[in-house]
């Protein structure tokens, strides 16, 4: 291992403390729908000024680490990704709670995000200048590819449904499109409104979408919100590292996917949650109780989107180019510090990039004991809370939530019209992932078809750009892998083979 | 109980991006001025240039004017949703938006966005990051005149990687182009991050960027030519387009903004206070090393200044397409 002296370094009496405040501060910012890693990271910045540069980088990483983590809280609680990254968190997570397993889950959430979060900054430790290369070989095609990959999980995950599922992705699609175009900077689709000016936030309509059905039905019916079991269980810690250790491969695996996804920028960590989750659901033996409860769907989620915060640091260290949005605001922070990013950064400064590795590393192990504990507050306060505080209070925190993401009352109303129709929607059938998934990838498809597009062209090579880059190839197969898996397995399932096998 | 907890946590930043927006004060006495933190909304998401330079000037606000500067974002529309908003604001002096060219020119020639260039009142233009022709360090092309020399031989087939339609560096290019008389390929990417990224993987041959990414890649990139009038401290060997022969000065010009409001004597008021900010020793050392240029226009100067750039840039877009 390298740098292994400054692991002393990072272990000042100062750093643990920052590193333990930032993981409890995230991981209550996470908790709550609309506040997002990025802004409390912004947030912070100021404070870190008059910081050493290495305690500085500790406690917005810590923050960053809890924040991706206390996000499960809302998607496991209320159905209610805060963050991009916890959609998948939902599938299952959802319907643990709703049958009573709700504590299990963010038990669950919280050892995998721990394992999620190591094995993302052991990478990020050892390999990172090596992986640094793989950001840069990912063109503006390959982009294309792995958005289309994207909207295919759509089939797998909307079996039996497909094409509701599809019709909901094309209305995701639309969605993304309405604003300032991504590439061409046309305004489109705003009605000669300024509400729509800015588009549709992708957090805000995650919130509507998810959440305001929930609420509408908490309203609409007499039900309690979770099934509540009469003795308490503590966190029922040992199960959930029974079911860990269980899962172990579905962790690492997981967790690779997380840094390896969390390295592109752009990508982020919807699509490396997404990938995760099909992939777990592909290979286990339970994959028919997925989207059911099956607690190995949170493990693969929560593990990847853990796993792209070392993920994600790799390009923003070794190259300057920030992997994510928290990221860029990170590298920011250390500009003014006068921090170079670099691979130099690696050796003529070691001091900060170790220390501040071995702080997150030190700040996602101490996310286990924070996190149980914060965990087991938010479970037992969303239970134990009568429906009628409950629903106002969720109310309002989706809409502050989602004002203070743009500061914006056109997202407020953009998202409650969104919920509205998301809740339509789901009587007629229509999940809200569909939806999502056309927002953010959509984006990220027109972005890289029209980027390689504009190179195709003007190398005159357009077949050679879409279909001649081994990455794009490798991304195809597995498109078309993911596309006709369903087919594939349902052929199986009838010609007697293992049906369950992957 | 947590939920209370809670409640209290999101109030808190309610109350403070509510205060953004509407701060109840009254017009302060110009000595006492500033006596509580001002606002210093950034029209886009943090981590971009616009934040870096303003929490350059956070630091310095502070040990200046004992105050707080406290920087909110509000993004969106590439700037415009801000902007459109910026004049509904209180006008206390409290409330200061940063403002960017060409976008406050470009974006209401394209369509109604809610606010018109001459809506803007401007107190300063602190700097800009000029804009820089960069190639990878790895390429064959040496010089600009090896650029000019393969685009004269690859008609269209020069690929080059860029922030985005209609930005400053997207416009340059149009005015080089014709400058140069070359045809150029211009691939827009969203925000610099990635357009470097496209010209460090090789997607691109090279990049219409800025000065600042020669001073954040460091040894990666070669920067063939700098569109200021004179070389940039920091980059004593590379050229202007100038010396070149090119009549190329621009870059992405950054300023602030009031809601038009605010009482004269603030605005002059603030206008002072950022030149006192932009003349110190220690921030014109932090902005030269991330690869800026200062920029020293005040309240009285700003209108003609924007007048004289918007010529340029409006024919600039006209040829690019981008206003239609």
């Amino acid at each position: 291992m390298t740098g292994l002296d400054y692991l002393w370094q990072a272990l000042t009496p100062l750093n643990v403390l920052l590193a333990l405040a930032g993981v409890v501060a995230g991981t209550v910012i996470g908790s709550l729908p609309g506040l997002t890693a990025t802004m409390a990271v912004a947030v912070l910045v100021p404070i870190t000024f008059s910081m050493e540069p290495a305690s500085a980088l500790i406690l917005m990483g810590a923050i960053y680490t809890g924040a991706i983590y206390g996000g499960a809280y809302a998607a496991i609680l209320l159905n209610t990704p805060g963050t991009p990254s916890a959609i998948a968190t939902t599938f299952d997570g959802y319907p643990m709670a709703k049958r009573g397993d709700g504590d299990l889950a963010i038990t669950l959430a919280c050892v995998s995000s721990v394992v999620g979060g190591l094995i993302g900054a052991a990478f990020l430790l050892g390999l990172a200048p090596p992986l640094a290369e793989v950001a840069l070989a990912f063109g503006p095609v390959e982009y294309f590819w792995l958005a289309v990959f994207g909207l295919t999980l759509i089939s797998a995950l909307s079996e039996g449904n497909l094409l509701k599922g599809l019709i909901g992705a094309c209305f995701g699609l639309l969605l993304a499109c309405i604003g300032v175009a991504e590439i061409s900077a046309d305004i489109r689709f705003t009605f000669g409104s300024q509400v729509l000016l800015g588009g549709i936030e992708t957090v805000s309509a995650l919130i509507g979408l998810y959440c305001i059905p929930v609420m509408i039905d908490l309203v609409a019916t007499p039900d309690r919100h979770l099934k509540v079991t009469q003795q308490p269980r503590g966190f029922r810690l040992k199960e959930a590292l029974a079911i860990s250790w269980l899962g172990k491969f579905n962790l690492i695996r997981s967790s690779v996917i997380g840094t390896l996804v969390g390295i592109l920028p752009g990508a982020g960590g919807s699509i490396a949650g997404l990938v995760a989750y099909s992939e777990a659901r592909r290979s286990s033996k339970r994959s028919a109780f997925f989207g059911k409860g099956e607690p190995e769907g949170v493990q693969a989620t929560e593990s990847a989107n853990n796993a792209t915060v070392g993920g994600g640091f790799i390009p923003t260290l070794v190259l300057g180019i920030p992997g994510t949005p928290p990221d860029a605001v990170i590298l920011g922070a250390l500009l003014i510090q006068g921090v170079r990013t670099g691979p130099s950064l690696f050796t003529e400064n070691g001091a900060i990039v170790y220390t501040f590795i071995y702080g997150l590393i030190l700040a996602t192990v101490l996310m286990l004991p924070a996190g149980l504990v914060i965990g087991r507050y938010a479970y037992k306060s969303i239970i134990t809370v009568p429906k009628a505080i409950l629903v106002p209070t969720v109310a309002f925190m989706t809409m502050i939530g989602t004002y203070a993401i743009r500061n914006s009352i056109s997202d407020v109303v953009i998202m409650i019209v969104l919920g509205v129709v998301g809740w339509f929607l789901n009587r007629f059938g229509f999940s809200p992932s569909p939806i999502v998934l056309g927002l953010i990838l959509g984006r990220i498809a027109e972005q890289g078809f029209v980027q390689a597009w504009t190179i195709g062209a003007a190398t005159e090579d357009l077949t050679g750009m879409f279909f001649g880059r081994p990455i794009s190839l490798v991304i195809i197969l597995f498109t078309l892998i993911s596309l006709f898996y369903p087919l594939i397995r349902k052929h199986w399932a009838t010609t007697g083979g293992t049906a369950n096998a992957g | 109980m947590d939920i209370l907890r809670k409640i209290g946590a999101t109030t808190v930043v309610a109350a403070m991006s509510l205060a953004a927006i509407a701060m109840i004060s009254g017009v302060p006495t110009a000595q006492a001025f500033p006596d509580k933190p001002v606002n210093y909304i950034i029209p886009f998401g943090p981590g971009g240039e616009s934040d870096i330079t303003a929490r350059h000037q956070q630091s310095f606000f502070k040990e200046k004017f004992g105050q707080d500067l406290v920087i909110a974002y509000k993004p969106g529309g590439g700037g415009a949703v801000g902007w459109s908003q910026l004049n509904g604001m209180i006008g206390d002096g409290y409330t200061m938006m940063g403002i960017n060219l060409p976008h406050i020119v470009v974006k209401p020639l394209q369509k109604d966005v809610g606010f018109k260039t001459e809506d803007i009142t401007g107190v300063y233009m602190f700097h800009y990051t000029p804009d820089a022709i960069v190639v990878n360090a790895s390429s064959d092309i040496k010089s600009l005149q090896d650029l000019v020399d393969y685009a004269k031989a690859n008609p269209g087939k020069l690929t080059m990687s860029g922030s985005g339609k209609g930005t400053a560096n997207h416009l340059a290019q149009v005015r080089f182009d014709k400058m140069a008389g070359v045809k150029t390929t211009y691939v827009a990417f969203k925000g610099t991050g990635k357009a470097v990224a496209a010209l460090l993987g090789d997607q691109v041959k090279a990049e219409w960027g800025y000065t600042s990414v020669g001073a954040k890649h460091e040894g990666k990139v070669r920067m063939l030519a700098v569109a200021m009038e004179q070389r940039h401290p920091k980059f004593p060997d590379v050229p202007t387009f100038k010396e070149l022969g090119f009549d190329l000065v621009s870059g992405a010009y950054r300023g602030i903004a009031v809601p038009k409001s605010t009482p004269e004597d603030v605005r002059v008021k603030l206008s002072e206070m950022i030149g006192e900010i932009n003349a110190d020793p220690e921030f014109r050392k932090r902005m030269e090393n991330d690869g800026m240029a200062l920029l020293d226009v005040g309240y009285k100067d700003l209108n003609a200044f924007v007048a004289e750039q918007a010529k340029a840039y409006e024919e600039a877009a006209r040829e690019a397409g981008v206003i239609k």
